[in-house]
């Protein structure tokens, strides 16, 4: 995102399109918290931040998990605190080692759903190296809060010679993700209860540290990693376009889309290119090693239908050029919306 | 599929049309999918595709918005409507914007869903939006019969339903407006069947094709009237003919007149068309929300420079308004064919703001 600090923040109150993670959202980290707090870390707004503890590279982030409903299908906001942590720390190619957990609990919240939550948050793990060293548990009065947030913050460490990074990509770079888009926004949206059609979309919500790691395995040459999540797939390219200054073709017959999730987005008018994934990660690598990274991905049983969906042309302006399947060309701009808050 | 595109891509360049032609697409539905499948990048230049007044969100008047808003303000009620008019701008104010103050607004997908929730909440005054052309007006018919039929007093609809047809006619007669042959929209065609155009054709000489969304039925549509033109013929053709009979739905246009009387309608950019609305018969009025919930005379007025209405009767094209992009973008409308999921407005600035 670009950063003009002279810019004020003129909206008078947060309304959720500030939580949408599209222009909106982009105002208030810009024009109100960089304000206050920014520094050469904070600026790159990556998913993760990198620092320097004596000699030592560690990836840092934090992230807070607010899902309605809590259960849904594919998944529940305990394993979606855990995935999401794992996915923004492994955009810089670190392994998660270390994670907290805050909870913050309404009155009345069930303790058998909070069992379940934490039974699911444990299986996750499972699957990897992570440990939950510390948390902290907060209930509030009800009303206050909605049934349970959670709170999360994780650390990773380093390879050696790992350097990922949006500024390392160049010209020439495939681009590539693992399968399905738009299955996490789609699921949510249809076990919300005022949404009264069933389907049997399955949110796409996994921890992608394996498949990060097997594909790093089979190249160094893997320039940059982005968790695809709010704001989904187009929103996440047009801001490493931006950020890296590269122009992007991306080919619309080559996104993979479930069939069942085009139909929904189409009865709904959204589009899926914009919405929400939890466990799709997008990655630019040297082409010469895109088919050696794809079968790497494919092999992982996250990435079984990864795609080659497109390539970084020229240096540029930031320009995220979608071809349709009928040859035909438009620009994939940053959208406003907030039609699915509470997504994550 | 990608075969007979090209093939109707030929067509079309060895056939253009020896001067150049206006096609409206009526519906909003069509000019997204033209925009966002880049279909004029495949059709010679001469053919020149207008949008027309067929987003209902568009052409519902800011007094609307604002009465609506006026009645959530002054009484204790839920406010259901469908997503693309939450954003809308009123005369000063959304009901995004007052649901952000506290009013309760909810997002709807069906309306079958908010006489459950009146039913549900019998202690809360419910208030469904209802919104759209033929294709909606049976849905929002079934529901108040249910509610009649149930006697749930707590529900009702604030109605701005309008009919297609009557409004192309107010179009034809708009010397203005030029229109060289009509996109006809497949979804209310599929309610209304085919007649309701045949004066179009016969009265004005004008082409009109029901047409389907893929990019396939739009290219083979405008085939159609490429054809007709060439021929200087002028007739009611069905492209759409998976889901589209000339009779239409006999069962759902009785459902609708069942319900409802026509009447006159204010349609925002285009005045009040005479035969263009629905008003709920007396059976059904202690369902209407502005009969149920008076208030205050509001007084609406348009945003300054909007210029919406050359816009919805294609007179203008969505840049060249002065506030395209400019001040009026989607996340600070100015009108709602910049909010609508069909607006043009939005339709040009998601998909075409900028010639690749």
């Amino acid at each position: 995102m670009t950063i003009n600090k002279n810019k004020k923040f003129k909206d008078k109150i947060i309304q959720l399109s500030h939580g949408d993670g599209g222009i909106k959202t982009g105002e208030l980290i810009n024009n109100l918290l960089l304000k206050y707090f920014g520094n050469e870390i904070l600026n790159k707004l990556e998913d993760s931040a990198v620092l320097n503890c004596s000699g030592k590279r560690i990836a840092y982030t934090t992230d807070s998990f607010v899902v309605n409903p809590i259960f849904f299908p594919g998944g529940d906001i305990g394993k979606l605190s855990i995935c999401g942590t794992i996915n923004d720390l492994v955009t810089t190619g670190c392994t998660p080692v270390a994670m907290s957990l805050s909870f913050i609990l309404e009155e009345g919240f069930p303790v058998p759903d909070f069992e379940k939550i934490l039974l699911s948050i444990k299986n996750t793990t499972l699957d990897t190296n992570l440990k939950i060293v510390t948390g902290d548990t907060k209930v509030v009065e009800k009303g206050s809060a909605d049934k349970i947030f959670i709170n999360t913050s994780g650390i990773g460490f380093f390879g050696n010679n790992i350097d990922i990074s949006p500024r390392k990509i160049e010209v020439g770079d495939k681009i590539l993700i693992n399968g399905g888009i738009a299955e996490h926004g789609t699921a949510i949206l249809s076990s919300r209860k005022e949404f009264n059609f069933k389907t049997s979309i399955v949110s796409d919500c996994a921890p992608l540290s394996s498949m990060v790691n097997d594909m790093l395995s089979a190249s160094k040459k893997i320039h940059a990693l982005r968790d695809a999540t709010r704001g989904g797939l187009a929103s996440i390219l047009f801001e490493l376009a931006r950020a890296s200054e590269i122009n992007i073709n991306i080919h619309d017959d080559k996104i993979p889309v479930k069939k069942e999730v085009r139909g929904i987005c189409e009865f709904l008018g959204l589009d899926p290119l914009y919405i929400a994934n939890e466990g799709k990660m997008v990655v630019f690598v040297d082409r010469k090693d895109a088919d050696k990274v794809l079968k790497a991905m494919k092999k992982n049983k996250y990435g079984k239908d990864s795609q080659i969906i497109g390539e970084v042309t020229e240096k540029g302006e930031g320009l995220v050029i979608l071809v349709t399947e009928l040859g035909t060309r438009r620009i994939l701009d940053l959208q406003y919306s907030e039609q699915l808050p509470r997504i994550c | 599929m990608k075969k007979k595109i090209k093939e109707l891509v030929e067509f079309l360049n060895k056939n253009k049309p020896v001067r150049s032609i206006n096609i409206m697409e009526v519906c909003g539905t069509h000019t997204m999918a033209i925009s966002r499948y880049g279909l004029r990048q495949l059709i010679p230049e001469n053919i020149n595709l207008i949008s027309g007044p067929g987003c209902p969100v568009c052409v519902t008047p800011t007094s609307d918005i604002d009465w609506i808003i006026e009645i959530a303000r002054q009484y204790d009620v839920s406010v259901f409507t469908f997503g693309d008019m939450f954003r809308v701008p009123g005369t000063e104010s959304s009901l995004y914007n007052e649901r952000s103050r506290g009013r309760d607004i909810k997002i709807c997908y069906s309306p079958a869903d908010v006489l459950n929730f009146a039913k549900n909440n019998p202690d809360k005054k419910v208030i469904f939006i209802a919104i759209g052309f033929e294709t909606t007006v049976p849905l929002t018919s079934v529901i108040v019969k249910r509610a009649y039929k149930e006697n749930i007093d707590n529900f009702f609809i604030y109605n701005t339903h309008k009919l297609v047809p009557e409004a192309l006619e107010l179009l034809l007669v708009d010397r203005e407006v030029k229109i060289n042959a009509f996109l006809c929209p497949g979804h209310v065609s599929v309610i209304i069947g085919s007649k309701p155009y045949n004066f179009i054709a016969e009265d004005y000489h004008i082409p009109c094709v029901i047409s389907g969304f893929e990019p396939m039925d739009i290219l083979e549509s405008i085939a159609t009237i490429i054809r007709q033109i060439n021929k200087g013929i002028a007739e009611v053709e069905i492209q759409y003919r998976r889901v589209v009979r000339e009779e239409g739905n006999p069962t759902a246009v009785k459902l609708m007149y069942e319900v409802f009387d026509k009447s006159d309608s204010l349609w925002r950019g285009l005045g009040n068309i005479s035969g263009s609305g629905l008003k709920l018969k007396n059976k059904f009025l202690k369902f209407d929300a502005k009969t149920f919930f008076p208030v205050k005379r509001i007084k609406s007025r348009e945003p300054a420079g909007c210029e919406c209405g050359d816009v919805l009767k294609g007179i203008k094209k969505p840049a060249e308004c002065r506030l395209f992009s400019k001040i009026c973008k989607p996340e600070n409308p100015v009108g709602p064919c910049m909010v609508s999921s069909e607006g043009s407005c939005a339709a040009y600035y998601k998909y075409e703001k900028l010639k690749v």
